[in-house]
């Protein structure tokens, strides 16, 4: 019965797509201050010990960022049924920040676990009061959850930045609020493999997130335990997003162009569209974190910076770009 | 049976439904009609565990819906609400696929996708199968949503106004497919219509409600009649049998 499997991209597509990845992922590993080369790699030990200390570091935590906060997005657009929201601005992000800021001020030297553990509980937190608000707003008017999430995402923020100001922190703050990937060496980056296995998790759960995507009714309808993936989606959204800002900092516009992008072509049935997401999420976050280094040279430009750039334009023209199916 | 005892809701500080009380047998399609607001959908959304019960009792084929689990009733119990505002990408083959979840947990058996194809047969949705459902019509969207519910094999189905958006043709279609599952299938279904003329031709029972409590309910011949339809609807109205089916005359 073929039917029921159209939503799949076929093998060719997902070959493709794994190549492209690879491609990527090599050259982000040979593309750096350092001159590294293929065949250097073997005869010198110093330049495999950039390879393990450095690059291969940062190229997976890409990977792995990238992935985390695509899913992370798409869930998120599932959790609040609308397609334009993302962790980034809508609040998550800036929760777990300041969760940071505070576990800075009252507790300096906690190892970095236990300030992610503090910056989830936070994410948790103001995402809860973003759904819990969102659910609010009137079904009719689609377009007023996406501009309550850049306000509300806002207000958290400037909250923030207002306690970092007070307690002479903004330089810190800046650390968490911009993504970039130069300070990732071995031993700094491990906390995103956790951010990966929520990935795994949820397209482990890809069938429940996609029937409450459905809304409540048709979930609970469904037989769905909807308040319990309801939680499991929460969670997903906010721990993925505090690692990242823990580790790396804020990326934004990945959780909005990579789930936006997928759906325009495979749809959003989950458990076939949630792998190609994460790919398109850490190609992204990849590619400009490789224009970041390429773009001024030797010198390095953040890669949220770049991807505030690419990322709004990708945005924009997935928004003016007539859909294919009319 | 899906038995009701002494149902109250309050929504908002205002009585929807007073002291329902009603009986359902197993089998047979029963038409819940009545004026906007009577507290027809309410009623289908408590059956259907959709609202937490807040006072009385409610028990599909004996099981009670406030305290079985969700996933249980949705092996016996299938709900379509009104205009379920269903805005996913899905396929429409996906979709309806999604029917099944209550017997596989998300992953379609052999068995899964030859109902699934069947499904998309009988509600003439094959030739749509691999449209993503943002891009059908209304009524393309309702009659997929309707063959979902169905898709989900259960006993009882719970319909609220499922000819909305619906043609003549598919409406009509629904009607006999309804028909279908209860004669052949034994299945129960109970479906909110506005058409009275659809209940009188279809229906083995009518249960009329109005201002929140039952004011009518029996075999659809002795419901369609002219003093209880005024009482529910609230103006005159002629019955008249023509080729040998009651009809209501509610236009002039």
């Amino acid at each position: 019965m073929t039917v029921v499997s159209v939503g799949r991209p076929d093998g060719v597509l997902r070959a493709a797509g794994l190549a492209g990845l690879l491609a990527l992922t090599l050259a982000s590993l040979f593309v750096g201050v350092g001159a590294l080369s293929p065949k250097t790699l073997f005869s010198d030990p110093e330049a495999l010990r950039l390879m393990m200390v450095s690059r291969l570091p940062r190229t997976l935590a890409a990977l792995l960022a990238g992935s985390a906060l695509a899913i992370a997005g798409l869930v998120m657009q599932t959790l609040a049924r609308n397609r334009f929201v993302e962790p980034a601005t809508a609040g998550t992000a800036q929760s777990a920040a300041l969760g940071i800021l505070l576990v800075t001020v009252l507790w300096p030297e906690a190892p970095l676990g236990w300030k992610a553990a503090v910056a989830s509980l936070a994410a948790l937190a103001g995402t809860s009061v973003f759904l819990a608000l969102v659910h609010k707003l009137p079904p009719t008017q689609p377009f007023l959850v996406p501009l309550f999430g850049i306000v509300y995402g806002s207000v958290v923020g400037a909250a923030a930045t207002f306690a970092a100001w007070r307690l002479d922190l903004l330089q810190y703050l800046e650390i968490w609020t911009t993504g970039e990937f130069s300070g990732i060496l071995r031993g700094r980056y491990e906390l995103l493999w956790i951010a990966g296995a929520l990935v795994a998790l949820a397209w482990w759960t890809a069938d429940r997130l996609t029937i409450l995507s459905l809304g409540r009714d048709v979930g609970v309808g469904l037989g769905l335990n909807y308040a319990a993936v309801l939680r499991l989606g929460l969670v997903i959204v906010s721990a993925v997003t505090a690692l990242t800002v823990v580790v790396v900092g804020i990326i934004p516009f990945v959780g909005l162009v990579a789930p936006n992008l997928i759906s325009r072509f495979a749809g959003e049935n989950l458990r076939h569209t949630l792998p190609w997401v994460a790919g398109t999420g850490a190609a992204l976050v990849l590619s400009c974190d490789i224009i970041g280094r390429l773009i001024r040279f030797p010198y390095e430009i953040p890669v949220g910076t770049v991807l505030g750039v690419v990322g709004a334009a990708l945005f924009l023209a997935l928004l003016f770009v007539r859909r294919a199916d009319g | 049976m899906i038995d009701i005892s002494d149902v109250s809701l309050t929504l908002g500080g205002s009585l929807i439904l007073d002291h329902v009380g009603l009986t359902l047998p197993k089998g047979g399609v029963t038409a819940l009609v009545g004026p906007n607001g009577a507290g027809k959908s309410s009623l289908l959304s408590l059956i259907a565990r959709l609202r937490p019960l807040q006072t009385g009792r409610i028990t599909v084929d004996g099981l009670p819906v406030d305290t079985t689990p969700t996933r249980q009733l949705a092996k016996v119990m299938a709900i379509l609400r009104q205009d379920p505002g269903v805005a996913s990408r899905l396929r429409v083959a996906e979709l309806v696929g999604f029917g099944r979840f209550p017997h596989n947990g998300g992953r379609l058996t052999a068995e899964d996708r030859r109902i699934v194809a069947e499904t998309l047969e009988q509600f003439d949705l094959t030739g749509l199968a691999s449209r993503f459902i943002d891009t059908l019509s209304g009524g393309q969207r309702q009659r997929a949503l309707v063959a979902m519910t169905f898709c989900q094999g259960t006993d009882y189905i719970l319909l609220d106004e499922p000819l909305n958006n619906l043609d003549m043709f598919h409406a009509r279609e629904l009607m006999r497919t309804l028909r279908v599952m209860a004669d052949g299938h034994g299945k129960t279904v109970l479906v909110v219509l506005h058409d009275i003329n659809h209940a009188a031709a279809y229906a083995d029972r009518i249960v009329a409600m109005k201002d929140g409590r039952i004011a009518a309910s029996g075999e659809t011949a002795a419901i369609i009649r002219p003093d209880i339809l005024e009482a529910v609807f609230g103006f005159p109205m002629r019955v008249e049998t023509l080729a040998g089916r009651l009809t209501v005359l509610h236009h002039a």
